[in-house]
């Protein structure tokens, strides 16, 4: 049998996801051994196989229309699809800024704050994504697997690789799903 | 010929996201390159109203790969906002926690990031250039590099619990001691560490000797350089002094980084969410500087632990005593602050302090205001918070490690367009000179954002109406 396909991309979060996952530190050459490790921020390749992946892990949320096409890009080429850790369960931290208007947010950062000199604005040009609500994976594309945690424990990480690289859908419960 | 646009994109794998456009002239020369950081969260607005002793959580979660960073500066901050200057332990605990994450930080960045690049080739077939192509080429010291990350992340762990987004700094303190046999337990690590260094320090020393032109024409770019310094401009990361110096190496300031609002302002372009920091007084852009590794080296005068200090004289013999220039040299200087970071760790493990229980100052004089500054390690990293009273936040400003190197990057993009983009056609070799110029500087573009690994591209090339002229993919 093939190896399973993996691919990952991130959104809006902060990278330690993928950090946690570097955390089970010398085991990850047992995953490279037990999955196809396509397209992920460590490795060297540019986006999800067009032919499509078995598994696909999205971290960070979204929140704006760049992370849009990340996510429904990774829908389309997947089978079994991952939220992983919390921004990608339910927003996380990165959420807050639901509390504020955009353009409010936007003002504080590039007008308003102490450091900006005199000639701030918002900046607006045709290669910049536009900023949007923040949502979780699950609002915009259907998810099949949450890995929660800030980040999720490398323990889990571990459990949850192996068992997709093994071609099975990891069960969290229990102490899988506390995280500290 | 028409004017062109190149556009790169994504140039991924970094933290956030990001992307280059390349605007060509007529006669098919570069025009200018431009690196758009593309991406924008909001944490200086969503933090207001949240309690000033909430941040050292909160704020940790702009970047993963530094959270101790944030982690850190966030209590300095706080501590300045309730008045509660923590007991010396306090300091010595956090200091060891911040070299901890420099270790972890840096050594995954050379071996594992830089890595692939040095040891398999800028060349190689970029299906294996990358950490698991290093596993294969060279698995011996692919395990060493995890266990020195491993080693750096333990240390953070013994003291916060966790590994990333650790629970140690509160106001005035830290919430654990270190025992005896924890302290033994890092020491145990520290030679091991210190072998796989120099070993990184012999490979990028002979790569450097193999790829000296490249270094010579590869972004050599003249600027002011700015990090932290001891009271004798010694290399410092954790406290001290912002110290800054011009590009011939004259101190142009040294001032208290709670003061950095007289000193440095942010510029804002409108084809980035990254703001520009500069000097003040020689204004945007004359007074644009270089933060990391390099703007550290370039900044200080010594290094107060011997092993990293005799490195320094090498360094130093680079450019006849003056700062160093070129950009690829980024790799050198952060192979020897993680040496002076181990060095360090012995240091504070061997101070009679550490494992005191006078860990937290519980008196509050309430100041209301406060600025945290520490050098995270891509560069200078600030803190400022106003609050009410009762601790909540009323505002936050931050000016974030990768924001300082904000023009260096998009300069390096530029300079290196020009340099090797001279006709119409495209090569896989120009992605990956374009793509090194900005991972030389280590970029944290979510702090804002951060290279791991490779970054995969696509270049399209279109001409005036759109068509397709030529399309180049590496991945």
């Amino acid at each position: 049998m093939a190896k399973p396909k993996i691919a990952s991309d991130w959104m809006a979060g902060c990278a330690g996801c993928h950090m946690s996952l570097l955390d089970i530190d010398e085991r990850i050459i047992k995953i490279a051994e037990l999955a196809d490790i396509r397209a992920t921020p460590i490795t060297d390749l540019k986006e999800p196989d067009e032919s499509g992946v078995d598994v696909g892990i999205l971290e960070g949320g979204v929140n704006n229309t760049s992370n849009e096409e990340v996510a429904h890009r990774m829908r389309k080429r997947c089978k079994l699809l991952v939220a992983f850790g919390d921004c990608a369960v339910f927003g996380g931290v990165p959420a807050l800024r639901n509390f504020f208007t955009l353009e409010e947010s936007l003002r504080r950062a590039y007008v308003e704050t102490e450091s900006t000199d005199a000639e701030g604005k918002i900046p607006q040009d045709p290669e910049l994504c536009k900023p949007t609500r923040v949502r979780a994976p699950q609002d915009v594309v259907p998810v099949d697997l949450f890995v929660p945690g800030c980040p999720p424990d490398p323990e889990v990480i571990y459990y949850v690789l192996s068992e997709l690289a093994q071609g099975r859908k990891p069960v969290l419960e229990g102490d899988k799903l506390h995280w500290h | 010929m028409v004017a062109q646009k190149i556009t790169i994109e994504p140039v991924t794998r970094i933290e956030g996201h990001a992307k280059i456009t390349i605007r060509m002239n007529e006669n098919g020369t570069v025009n200018h390159a431009y690196l758009h950081i593309n991406e924008f969260r909001g944490f200086e607005k969503f933090c207001e109203g949240r309690l000033v002793f909430e941040m050292p959580q909160i704020t940790p979660r702009i970047c993963g790969i530094c959270p101790v960073s944030h982690h850190l500066a966030a209590a300095k901050a706080a501590d300045a906002v309730y008045g509660c200057p923590p007991p010396r332990p306090a300091t010595l605990l956090r200091d060891l926690m911040h070299m901890g994450q420099v270790i972890q930080s840096h050594g995954m960045h050379f071996f594992e990031l830089a890595g692939p690049d040095l040891l398999l080739g800028f060349d190689a077939d970029p299906a294996v250039r990358n950490v698991i192509g290093m596993i294969a080429a060279n698995p011996e010291l692919t395990i060493k590099a995890v266990e020195l990350r491993k080693w750096g992340q333990e240390i953070i762990s013994i003291l916060g619990t966790r590994r990333i987004h650790p629970r140690f700094a509160v106001p005035g303190g830290v919430n654990k001691t270190l025992t005896a046999a924890e302290r033994d337990t890092i020491l145990s690590g520290l030679q091991a560490s210190i072998a796989t260094i120099q070993t990184g320090l012999q490979i990028f020393k002979q790569w450097a000797e193999q790829h000296s032109e490249d270094i010579a024409k590869f972004a050599v770019l003249t600027s002011g350089y700015f990090g932290l310094v001891t009271e004798q401009n010694g290399l410092e990361l954790y406290d001290g002094q912002i110290r800054l110096v011009n590009s011939q190496g004259a101190q142009l300031e040294k001032f208290p980084g709670e003061h950095y609002l007289d000193y440095i302002a942010e510029h804002v372009e409108d084809w980035s969410y990254l703001k520009f920091p500069y000097y003040k007084k020689m204004g945007w852009p004359n007074g644009v500087y270089r933060v990391g590794p390099l703007g550290r080296l370039n900044a200080s005068s010594h290094i107060d632990t011997p092993l990293a200090n005799a490195e320094l004289q090498n360094w130093r013999a680079i450019n006849n005593g003056k700062p160093v220039e070129n950009t690829l040299y980024y790799h050198y200087a952060r192979l020897i602050e993680t040496l002076f970071a181990t060095e360090r760790v012995s240091v504070l493990l061997d101070d009679p302090d550490i494992l005191s229980t006078d860990i937290i100052n519980t008196h509050h004089e309430f100041k209301g205001e406060g600025v945290g500054v520490l050098e995270a390690p891509r560069g200078t990293l600030f803190h400022h918070y106003w609050a009410k009273p009762n601790g909540q936040l009323e505002r936050v400003n931050l000016i974030v490690a990768t924001g300082h190197n904000n023009w260096a990057m998009s300069e390096a993009v530029d300079s290196v367009a020009k340099t090797y983009i001279t006709g119409p056609q495209i090569t896989e070799g120009l992605l990956n000179r374009v793509e090194a110029a900005v991972r030389a500087h280590d970029p944290c573009l979510s702090c804002s954002t951060h290279a791991i690994g490779q970054m995969p591209m696509q270049v399209e090339m279109f001409d005036a109406h759109g068509n397709l002229l030529q399309r180049v993919e590496r991945g």
